[in-house]
């Protein structure tokens, strides 16, 4: 982790420094032109974010059945960058919407099941903050319970009328976008595993340094 | 031995409430001055907003529920027999049900006093379709209240619980509120909506199985120390 860590700070800032130049090259979309290059950043950055739940959720799951510290210590850093990658979507979202629908806010299935799904991780991390003891439980059983909620969301919004494309939209890219947009996503995975390690160490340095305090203590 | 702690816990609870009647009154008067509410923000020159009805009972059916569950379970902290309870050699799972039988039923008699209000102050023509309007307020609280009994007793130990509680519930109950304020409004339709409204009793159904196996799950581990 020490040694390999530095490497791919490297690949991921130079990954990050070269993809406004690799999405200048891409083409134009015919109806939306400039506004939709949004899109390499907007698409990747939900992946992130869809994954950080995922993992946070999973996470969450082995902590309350099996009681693993690491788990819980791995959940915590996903909620956080759940949060991160899920306030760039929902800023990028609107700019984006606002040129090609003409309004900042819809409330369809995605949109809506997306903010709900945000919200449920800052709540996570209040609960975490503001909790005291017992938290981590507490908000474990929030993350097992807002996985759960997402297709009920998802389900019960969709009954309005969508107008968000599908994710049907990215394997059916044309050439030109393609790569630039698996580039986008490729950066945004490595930034996210990266951030992940990094966060769920410190996490452990915190429980193993709380530790070597009650031994203290205790001499 | 299941079903016999459950009716024992809710015969409980039911047993204080009736001799108190504190939280029934106190969430009763929440919810009513709560419709007052909407009705001073939503009334305009003595009539009603088209399509009001359906949404500010659901607000209000969320909101006095927050009431209850929380206090229903700060009386438990107070007088320490939540640990009683759970010292008590009964599956965790049955105390749950129990808790939550006895939160319904007190939710139920709340909405009793709150749909006629809301009939009465927001012209909702209630007697169109007066048993798919119960289907949906009683799945509709049993979602509720499903999610918020395990929550409300998690965060007994909590510092900040009065606050917590909404936060982590409303979150959650988003598609309770949703398929219960679409689904009522589809039955408030002249005519009425049936299709729409069936399908909203069969969401909640779906959510109510789901939610409630998932807190009967997580309820023994999340209750033991």
């Amino acid at each position: 982790m020490n040694r390999v860590f530095p490497v791919l700070a490297i690949v991921a800032a130079v990954l990050f420094a070269a993809a406004p130049f690799v999405v200048a090259q891409t083409p134009n979309e015919a109806t939306m032109g400039v506004v939709q290059k949004i899109f390499y950043y907007h698409v990747p950055a939900a992946m992130a974010m869809f994954l950080a739940a995922f993992v946070c959720g999973i996470a969450s799951g082995m902590y309350l059945f099996k009681k693993n510290e690491a788990a819980d210590r791995l959940a915590v850093a996903a909620a956080e960058l759940a949060v991160v990658f899920g306030l760039i979507v929902l800023v990028t979202g609107p700019l984006w919407a606002r040129k090609s629908w003409g309004v900042w806010w819809q409330w369809d299935a995605r949109i809506t099941s997306t903010l709900l799904m945000w919200m449920i991780f800052v709540a996570y991390l209040l609960v975490r903050r503001f909790g005291g003891a017992g938290a981590e439980k507490l908000s474990a059983a929030l993350a097992v319970f807002g996985m759960a909620n997402v297709p009920f969301v998802y389900i019960s919004v969709n009954i309005w009328r969508t107008i968000h494309p599908t994710t049907a939209v990215v394997p059916k890219l044309p050439g030109g976008m393609k790569g630039p947009f698996w580039f986008c996503a490729v950066s945004f995975m490595l930034l996210f595993g990266l951030l992940l390690a990094l966060r769920a160490r410190l996490e452990l340095r915190r429980a193993e340094l709380d530790k070597l305090y009650l031994q203290a203590d205790e001499e | 031995m299941f079903l016999r702690v459950a009716w024992l816990v809710m015969r409980k609870d039911l047993t204080v409430e009736v001799r108190s009647r504190e939280i029934l009154y106190t969430t009763a008067f929440f919810a009513v001055s709560c419709v007052l509410v909407f009705a001073f923000a939503l009334v305009k020159e003595g009539r009603p907003l088209e399509d009001a009805a359906a949404g500010i009972l659901w607000i209000s059916v969320a909101f006095s529920g927050t009431l209850a569950l929380g206090r229903t379970f700060e009386r438990e902290r107070h007088a320490e027999t939540l640990r009683a309870l759970m010292l008590a050699p009964a599956a965790r799972p049955a105390i749950y049900v129990g808790k939550l039988l006895g939160i319904v039923l007190l939710l139920l008699v709340v909405e009793a006093v709150l749909v006629p209000l809301v009939g009465l102050l927001f012209h909702a023509p209630l007697t169109a379709r007066p048993l798919t309007l119960a289907a949906l307020l009683v799945s509709g609280t049993v979602g509720f209240a499903g999610v918020g009994t395990l929550f409300a007793a998690m965060l007994v130990r909590a510092r900040s619980r009065d606050v917590l509680l909404p936060i982590l519930l409303y979150p959650i109950t988003i598609p309770v509120i949703i398929a219960g304020v679409r689904g009522t409004a589809a039955l408030f339709e002249t005519p009425p909506a049936d299709d729409l409204a069936g399908m909203w009793v069969a969401l909640l159904l779906f959510f109510d199985i789901v939610f409630v196996t998932l807190s009967l799950w997580t309820f023994e581990p999340l209750m033991t120390e």
